[in-house]
Parts: structure tokens; C-alpha cells; sequence
């Protein structure tokens, strides 16, 4: 019996016969998997052929939640979008904030599971268990925050929503899942995955009430947390006044900002697109997740020059430094402009932005012709920046189709696919690998594909007291970090709670709101389940060691400037000690031992 | 006395007051059974929190046939007395703002008590947009920040 946390429950939806059926959780999985991010990759690790083609019709998606959400636990609403994700046929768990999980949780469901697809655009409306598959024409080409206007208007004004942009229903490989309108699930281009299914948008709104197994438990463990994290200088005030734009000055400080498509790691103008100048130029206001005390959203709008008046949220950290430093543009007006065409069309920021760096250093190089663009496309370029987005989201040009498709498949085209700053085809985030060294691991490791936020060593390497210079204990950095984020995405916590709070607190929330006793170790212990069972996933859908490579740039070109000059990546040892840390062989394949040892060794 | 003082302007959205309202009165989260409500205007990012603001002259204990419904002359707070509430649903319809409801199975009449005075939702509201403060304090709280709002202006020299 299910004391708590969940609502025990799995809605599948089958959208090419019109079908829908509810099925049971599985309490061991629940116990094993945790929920979210875990128990939905078992799921599909067990529903799908990890090597079909991501687009095809065999292709699942599942919407998950995790036990913590609907409650009061800090930033506990996540929701995961797991499936063979779009842009490299990995296995994808992309994830996001807003209302939209804790939404479709008290109408009844743990989970989603959406198969098959749609003669036409569809939308579902799923109303206090009961669900309709509904004709979406009249949310055709809309973009996102007018598909979620028109669906609350067509259902609920309080429903939570999802949906594609555009750039979903193109099929762009680097196309987000966005939530009520301003939130995404935003790597890996699992919006192509919805659109291959004609999905446009899905609106939820429940009554149930949610409980837990021990309420006084529960209680203490919440405020406990909720007391960690505002007591913390990042949770408690940096995010809340500055978001996570705050990190741009941080992070360039100690050179470990890329810039110019990873020529460098410094951008001498970082400043004017800093937290500190968006907060002083744009922001409006905070905005918050469900539940979330961090509220590390921005409200921000445009107050001069050309883009005078637009409205919109973000950017964040990455965001910006995608549409700026990687491009070399010091205009944040534009920059911001940029970042909300991304959220119009949902378009993954990173991946947009530097899809565009990769464009306009290909484009220096002399590999791409100006006839191909239509216009010049140079570093530092704020108006070639917004009409490269413009193109890559409207994909009217064969060009913006190219671009679409992300820095690898671009780069792949113009022969030269060494300019392409990816791991895995998904392009890395803001923290230069070479700057900071277990990032670069990480990066490699990543089972989606380069990723910051599956082992966010940056809070040891740069806030914390780890020295970022060496490769030296960073083997282990970064599986305890994996670990860890994989357990705690699972549950519907946000990573960001582990600025202020860790796996002791997390395991506590978790054993106090399901029952299933657990600590801190235990925790991990369920976090290595979930990172094995990811990689399982990818080996049976074709990677393998040589996929945990970063970009040769990042081995061979040394930083050209600034505090970390002269430094480059080399994870030759590293990787090895990761592996055999992790009970891996030589070629990254989990052994049996392991396998045993976590109790999956079926799956492999 | 103190009153449940709410600052829309700090407000994020975050709806956590709403899950530990209805945590603290029934021990399960769900929104709809709180006795404060967010109302989201997502497109301004505007997020307005409303509850009962005890009326001195309420019209829900003016409707209630039952004398369920009294003004607590001590706390401030409207009071509701589960033994003589009926279940009419007149105090519902009475209230101008919405602010005294029914719970989802629509069997019982909800409305804010302040917590008996240590309310949950002020201690979840990690933006302070709700306070609970003596009542001379909110006001020269507003008051001093209109006053900041006219300092700007006048110093503008407008
Ligand atoms: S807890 Fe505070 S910030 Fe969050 S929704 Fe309620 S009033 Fe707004
Ligand atoms: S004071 Fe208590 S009863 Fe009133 S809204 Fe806040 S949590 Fe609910």
C-alpha cells in the first residue's frame, strides 16, 4: 500500500488508436525508482526499443511527477519529460518548473504516458481523472504563450498547461516542452518528439488532495529545508534579486566563461549583460515555481532601443550567456529579445544560442556563404543574433531549416563538424570545460548528452572550496553529484534546493512524505540505480565510450585569455577512474557485479 | 490586533501559502481547500493572494440563520462554530470577495481562522508578501512606501 506522496496512478494514452487507459503504479519501482526521472526511465527501458528512431511513432513520451510534488516540500513541482530524446537518441529526461505536475497529479496521475500519434493536432484536456483528446487546429502555429491564453480560455482559467511552439511542430531538434506558457523543459528537443506525435498541448486541473505518510514528519522536514534555504546566500537572496543571472560575473571572474563559440573563456565585456545589469535595466519582477521559496524567475522587460515595450521572462544564466557571451553580443536588450523569441517559438536557449555562435564562427571561418544566410553573421552581431533566432524558429529558408536542426547537424553539413560545441550532438552550457574541469567531465558523462545540470559541479568547483584547476578528486565529484541529482530530480525537488540543501534532508522529505524508509546513502544508493539504468539505455541504443568526449577544440585550443589562459581538457585519465568508480569496464559498460549490486541486473 | 496583511507586490506566484493552509486545517495538501486563494493574471505576472479579512460588520454572520458565524471581539476573527453550522451555504454567497467557501467535496464550510493566531501561510511566504502584524504597523508600512513612491517623484522635481 502507497502511505503517501504519490497518487498511485498512470494515465496512457494512445494517440494513434484513440485510446486511453489508467493502470496501477508499481510500489517496487516506486520504492526502487523513487518516481519522476527514474521510475519513468524503468518505464520506458521496458515499453520502447532504445534504438528506434526518436521521431518514429514507436516513440513514447512520459510526463512524470514526483512524490514530492503537490506539497509544500521547497520547489517540490517539477516535471519530467523522459523519452528518446530528439536531438541525439539518447535517453532524454528533460525537466521543468510551473504548476503544470502538481496540476495533473491532483487531477489523478502520477504519470503520463503518451504513445503513438495523432492523424491530427490534438490537445488533451484532462479534468478530475477523466481525459479528452481534442482537435488542436485552432492552436496550429500559435506560439506558446498564446497556446496557453487560448487552452486556459478552451478549459480552465487555473489549469496547468503544456505545449509546443512552432519550433515543435516543425520538428526542430532543439525544440523545448514549455509549461504554462514561460517554463520549459528545455535540452534535448523533446518538443520534436511532441510534435512527431501532432501533440500541440496538454491542460490539467484536479481536485485531489494529496497526503503524506507522516505528517508531523513531513512538517519538520519542510521547514527544516525551507530554513536551510533562505538562510543561504545564493536561495535565500542572490537567485531572488539577481536569478540565476547572477552567476555571469561569477563565472567569468574565474575565466570560465566560453565565448566566440569557445575560442575563449572570458568575455571582456561580460558585465553589460550581467545579473546585476538585468536587474538594473530589465527586471520586473520574481516569479516562483510551485512551492518554491527560491523564485529565481525573472519578469523582465525591454525599456529602450528598437525592442522598446516587448514583455516576457527570463533570460537566465545560460540563456544569456548562449545569446551573448558565446556569440560575443554585449547588448542585453537584444540578448533578451533573443531569449523571448526562443520561449515564442520554444526553442532551447542554450542550444539556440549556440547553434547561432557555430553559425557565425563557421561563418568567419569562410565555410558558410553569405547567400546561404542572406545577410552577415559575425561575432558581436546583436541584429545578425535575432534574425539568426528569427530564421531557426519560422525555418522558411533552407538555412533557418539547417539551423533548426542544432550546431551539430550545421556544422556536419558544412564539413567542418569540429566547430560544433557538443557532446553527444547536444550542445554544452555555460562553463568552459577547460576552465573548470569536473564540468568537463560531467559534460562527457552526461547520459543526455553535455548537460550542467545532471552533476552540477560548478557549486564545489567555483562557490564552493574544490580547486577547479585539477582533474584530481573530480572523478568522484561527479558520480556523487550525478547520484545525487538523479535521486532528487526523481523526487520533483529543484536542483537548485542543493545550494542550501543535500541528500540528508532530501532522503528525509522523501521517507517522510512516502514511507519508504530511507537515508541519506540509501538515497544515493537510488540515485546510482537510476544513472545505471540511463546508461543501459544509451548502450542498447548504440553509445559507448567514444561518445564521452568533449568537443577536440576544448582538448586542443587553448583559453586565449583572461584568468584561466593557456588552460585545455584532457579527460584521458579521469574518465577511467570515473568508470571504475562507477563499477563500469574500460568501454563505460556497467559489469554484472554492479548491476547485482543494485538489484537490476536483469536489464542488461 | 493583528491582521493578515498582504503585500500583492512581493508576491511570486509560488503558492506554497495555499498547500500549507490546507495541510495545517486537514493534514492533505490541496489548493482548493485553502482558505487562501492566488489568483495568477500570467500574462502581467501579476499574482494577487485574497482571504477572509474578518469584516467588523461581516456579512456572512449576518446570513447565517444558525448564529454559527460570530465576530470574535478579542481576536478580530470570524469565527465559525461547526455544531450550529448548518451547511446552508448562505455565508458563501454573502461574502463579496469569495473569501468564506466550501470544500471540494462541497460538504463543509472553510474559511480563515488565522491559524489561532500563528498563521501557516505567513510562515511558508519566504517573499513576505504575507505578514501577520499588528494593524498600525501594516498601515504606516503602506504608508511609508507610497511615501518613497512620492519622494521619487518629488524628487524628480515634478
Ligand atoms: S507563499 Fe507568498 S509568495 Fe508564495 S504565493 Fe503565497 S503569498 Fe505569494
Ligand atoms: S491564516 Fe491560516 S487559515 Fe488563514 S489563510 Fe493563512 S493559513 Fe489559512
Amino acid at each position: 500500500m502507497l502511505k503517501g506522496g504519490y497518487v498511485g496512478r498512470i494515465l496512457r494514452v494512445n494517440l494513434s488508436e484513440n485510446k486511453i487507459s489508467v493502470e496501477d503504479i508499481n510500489e517496487k519501482w516506486a520504492e526502487d525508482f523513487i518516481g519522476g526521472r527514474g521510475y519513468a526511465t524503468r518505464m520506458l527501458l521496458d515499453e520502447i526499443d532504445p534504438k528506434i528512431d526518436p521521431l518514429s511513432e514507436e516513440n513514447k513520451i512520459i510526463i512524470a511527477t514526483g512524490p514530492l510534488g503537490s506539497t509544500y516540500a521547497p520547489s517540490s513541482g517539477r516535471v519530467m519529460v523522459i523519452t528518446k530524446g530528439a536531438l541525439n537518441g539518447a535517453i532524454a529526461c528533460s525537466n521543468s518548473g510551473g504548476h503544470f505536475g502538481p496540476e495533473l497529479k491532483r487531477a489523478g496521475y502520477d504519470f503520463l504516458v503518451i504513445e503513438g500519434k495523432a492523424e491530427k493536432p490534438v490537445y488533451l484536456w484532462i479534468y478530475k481523472g477523466k481525459v479528452e483528446i481534442r482537435d488542436a487546429s485552432m492552436l496550429v502555429g500559435k506560439n506558446t504563450k498564446e497556446t496557453d491564453k487560448i487552452l486556459k480560455r478552451l478549459t480552465h482559467p487555473e489549469a496547468g498547461t503544456f505545449q509546443i511552439g512552432p519550433a515543435g511542430e516543425k520538428l526542430s531538434l532543439i525544440a523545448n516542452a514549455t509549461f504554462d506558457g514561460h517554463r520549459m523543459a528545455g535540452r534535448t528537443g523533446v518538443g520534436a518528439v511532441f510534435g512527431s506525435k501532432n501533440l500541440k498541448a496538454i491542460a490539467a486541473k484536479g481536485n485531489l488532495s494529496i497526503a503524506v505518510a507522516d505528517r508531523e514528519r513531513f512538517a519538520k522536514a519542510v521547514y527544516n529545508a525551507r530554513d536551510m534555504l533562505s538562510k543561504d546566500a545564493f536561495t535565500g537572496k542572490g537567485a531572488a534579486k539577481y536569478g540565476t543571472a547572477v552567476l555571469v560575473n561569477v563565472i567569468n571572474g574565474v575565466g570560465g566563461l566560453p565565448s566566440y563559440n569557445g575560442h575563449d573563456a572570458y568575455f571582456e565585456r561580460a558585465e553589460k549583460i550581467s545579473g546585476e545589469t538585468l536587474a538594473k535595466d530589465n527586471l520586473v519582477r520574481a516569479e516562483g515555481c510551485d512551492s518554491c521559496p527560491i523564485a529565481c524567475g525573472r519578469v523582465t522587460e525591454i525599456r529602450k532601443g528598437k525592442y522598446k515595450g516587448k514583455k516576457g521572462v527570463g533570460p537566465e544564466y545560460e540563456s544569456i550567456w548562449a545569446l551573448g557571451a558565446a556569440c560575443g553580443v554585449d547588448d542585453l536588450d537584444a540578448v533578451v529579445m533573443a531569449g523571448y523569441l526562443c520561449d515564442d517559438y520554444g526553442l532551447d536557449t542554450i542550444s539556440a544560442g549556440a547553434t547561432v555562435a557555430c553559425a557565425m564562427d563557421l561563418y568567419e571561418a569562410g565555410y558558410i556563404p553569405k547567400d546561404d544566410v542572406g545577410f552577415e553573421l559575425r561575432f558581436g552581431d546583436a541584429d545578425a543574433l535575432v534574425k539568426a533566432i528569427e530564421l531557426m524558429g519560422k525555418q522558411e529558408t533552407e538555412f533557418g531549416k539547417l539551423l533548426a536542426k542544432g550546431s551539430y547537424r550545421l556544422a556536419e553539413y558544412y564539413g567542418h563538424p569540429e566547430f560544433s560545441m557538443s557532446v553527444k550532438k547536444q550542445e554544452f552550457p555555460a562553463y568552459d570545460p577547460r576552465a573548470i574541469k569536473g564540468i568537463g567531465l560531467e559534460y562527457a558523462t552526461s547520459n543526455r548528452g553535455a548537460c550542467h545540470v545532471r552533476g552540477y559541479t560548478i557549486a564545489a568547483e567555483v562557490l564552493g572550496k574544490m580547486d577547479k584547476n585539477t582533474y584530481e578528486g573530480k572523478a568522484k565529484l561527479t558520480k556523487t553529484l550525478q547520484d545525487l541529482t538523479a535521486a532528487l530530480d526523481s523526487t520533483g525537488i529543484c536542483l537548485f534546493t542543493t545550494f542550501a540543501i543535500a541528500g540528508k534532508e532530501i532522503s528525509e522529505l522523501f521517507a517522510a512524505a512516502t514511507g519508504f524508509e530511507c537515508d541519506e546513502s540509501e538515497f544515493l544508493k537510488k540515485g546510482e540505480r537510476i544513472w545505471n539504468i540511463e546508461r543501459i539505455f544509451n548502450i542498447k541504443a548504440g553509445f559507448g565510450r567514444d561518445d564521452d568526449r568533449l568537443p577536440e577544440r576544448m582538448e586542443k585550443e587553448p583559453i586565449k585569455s583572461g584568468p584561466s589562459k593557456g588552460m585545455v581538457a584532457d579527460l584521458s585519465g579521469v574518465l577511467d577512474e570515473y568508470y571504475e568508480l562507477r563499477g563500469w569496464d574500460k568501454n563505460g559498460v556497467p559489469t554484472k557485479e554492479k548491476l547485482q549490486e543494485l538489484g537490476i541486473e536483469d536489464l542488461l | 490586533m493583528k491582521i493578515l496583511y498582504v503585500d500583492v507586490s512581493k508576491c511570486t506566484g509560488c503558492r506554497a501559502c495555499e498547500y500549507a493552509c490546507s495541510f495545517a486545517h486537514d493534514g492533505l495538501f490541496n489548493p482548493l481547500n485553502s482558505r487562501i486563494h492566488i489568483s495568477e493574471f500570467l500574462d502581467d505576472f501579476v499574482f494577487v493572494p485574497a482571504m477572509c479579512t474578518q469584516c467588523e460588520d461581516a456579512y456572512c454572520v449576518k446570513v447565517c440563520p444558525t448564529g454559527a458565524l460570530s465576530k470574535n471581539e478579542e481576536t478580530g476573527v470570524v469565527e465559525l462554530d461547526y455544531n450550529k453550522c448548518i451547511g446552508c451555504k448562505q455565508c458563501t454567497i454573502a461574502c463579496p470577495w469569495g473569501n468564506i467557501k466550501l470544500d471540494v467535496e462541497a460538504k463543509r464550510i472553510i474559511k480563515c481562522d488565522y491559524c489561532g493566531g500563528g498563521p501557516e501561510c505567513v510562515k511558508v511566504c519566504h517573499a513576505s508578501a504575507l505578514q501577520f502584524v499588528e494593524v498600525e504597523d501594516a498601515v504606516l508600512d503602506k504608508q511609508h512606501r507610497s511615501a518613497i513612491y512620492y519622494k521619487d517623484i518629488a524628487q524628480q522635481g515634478v
